[in-house]
């Protein structure tokens, strides 16, 4: 009611709401990483355009990895579960989430994911996200870290052109290398140099699924990370022991 | 395209601060968007304009306030220009991210009765 005069005209009011607009998926990531947190289990969401090679990695890791820790997989994906069926025969425990449209996965999907896949028991989940490098930057699903696989065959500057999901990225992973010698216009130093510009830590780890050069090191730093307690966490951990590591150029 | 989950989310915050204040309609939104937060604003607004319809924010125009990238050094020698490595040239500590990430609903204009 207009206080002024009493015509019963309505008011405008302005309301200060100063609320981030994914409060409530971060709610759900905090749940997922509480979960997580209690049964030990190290969490992954791994990142890349379609085609960079996030499944072969996979495999690649089950191949080093999976005789002596127990691997788990969920990959979201707009159809089809044919990743999910490769990484189950690979020897690891894979349910796939079918996003259906949606470009991307967010804590609520992997929640229910979860409910399919004995995550308990494993020392390392993965959560292979669905290719794309700009929806699955924004979402925290509970991970520990963030794993960005870039394919040499994609460009030098993709970090500059998708410079979020890079930011956000605790590691990438340099796929596809055994490439590189008939890639003459592609030099490693240039993409450490442009991830340089967009990572605070601009860790990369360049590795060939296919002659497995680099695996075990990415497998080290799989190893090593080191979950942070539930309280003061935003979404982002550490593997320690790497942080001063620098890669080498091949060819 | 998840800028129309992102829109989906916003409603439902809008909803509940409309309901909580008995209001009749959303005169006006404004939220803030970093320039590096993953968020395509022309995007943002095609997808408000979509659901805005017919809903309580059916006349409430979205005012974006764009807030620009800024890196600056976590021990305090100042901020990292644009274009350079996000690292302190003076001590080479990684950068800290001081804005370019927001994604909020800052506030809102309610008509109520």
């Amino acid at each position: 009611m207009c206080d002024s005069c009493g015509c019963g005209d309505s008011d405008i009011v302005p309301v200060a709401v100063h609320e981030r607009i994914l409060a409530n998926n971060e709610r759900a990531a905090r749940h997922n990483r509480e979960h997580f947190h209690d049964h030990h289990v190290s969490v992954i969401n791994l990142m890349g355009s379609p085609g960079a090679g996030k499944t072969a990695v996979l495999e690649a890791t089950a191949r080093t990895l999976g005789p002596s820790k127990k691997l788990g997989v969920l990959v979201g994906d707009l159809a089809t579960d044919n990743d999910a069926r490769r990484v189950r025969a690979a020897g690891i425990a894979a349910e796939a989430i079918t996003t259906g449209s949606a470009c991307h996965l967010d804590a609520d999907m992997v929640h229910k994911g979860l409910h399919r896949l004995a995550w308990r028991d494993l020392d390392i989940l993965f959560i292979e996200n669905v290719g794309n490098l700009v929806c699955p930057a924004v979402y925290d699903l509970g991970q520990d870290v963030n794993v960005v696989a870039l394919s040499v065959t994609e460009g030098e500057d993709k970090p500059l052109k998708y410079p979020t999901i890079f930011r956000k990225a605790d590691l990438v992973l340099l796929t596809k290398i055994d490439l590189l010698p008939v890639l003459s216009d592609i030099s490693v130093a240039r993409i450490q140099e442009n991830l340089s510009l967009v990572m605070p830590k601009p860790l990369m780890i360049p590795v060939s699924a296919t002659t497995g050069r680099g695996i075990d090191r990415w497998v080290q730093w799989l190893s090593d990370i080191r979950p942070l307690p539930h309280a003061h966490h935003h979404g982002h951990s550490h593997a320690h022991g790497h942080e001063h590591a620098h890669t080498h150029t091949h060819g | 395209m998840h800028e129309y989950s992102i829109v989906q989310a916003m409603f439902d915050q809008i909803e509940a601060q409309a309901r909580e204040r008995h209001a009749i309609a959303v005169k006006r939104v404004y939220v803030r968007i970093g320039r590096s937060a993953g968020v395509d604003v022309p995007l943002l607004k095609t997808a408000y304009d979509t659901f805005r319809v017919r809903t309580i924010c059916d006349t409430a125009p979205l005012d974006v306030e764009e807030v620009p990238e800024k890196w600056t050094c976590p021990a305090g020698h100042g901020d990292i220009p644009a274009g350079r490595p996000l690292t302190c040239p003076d001590c080479g500590r990684p950068a800290r991210m001081a804005s370019g990430d927001e994604i909020v609903l800052e506030r809102l204009e309610l008509e109520v009765p």
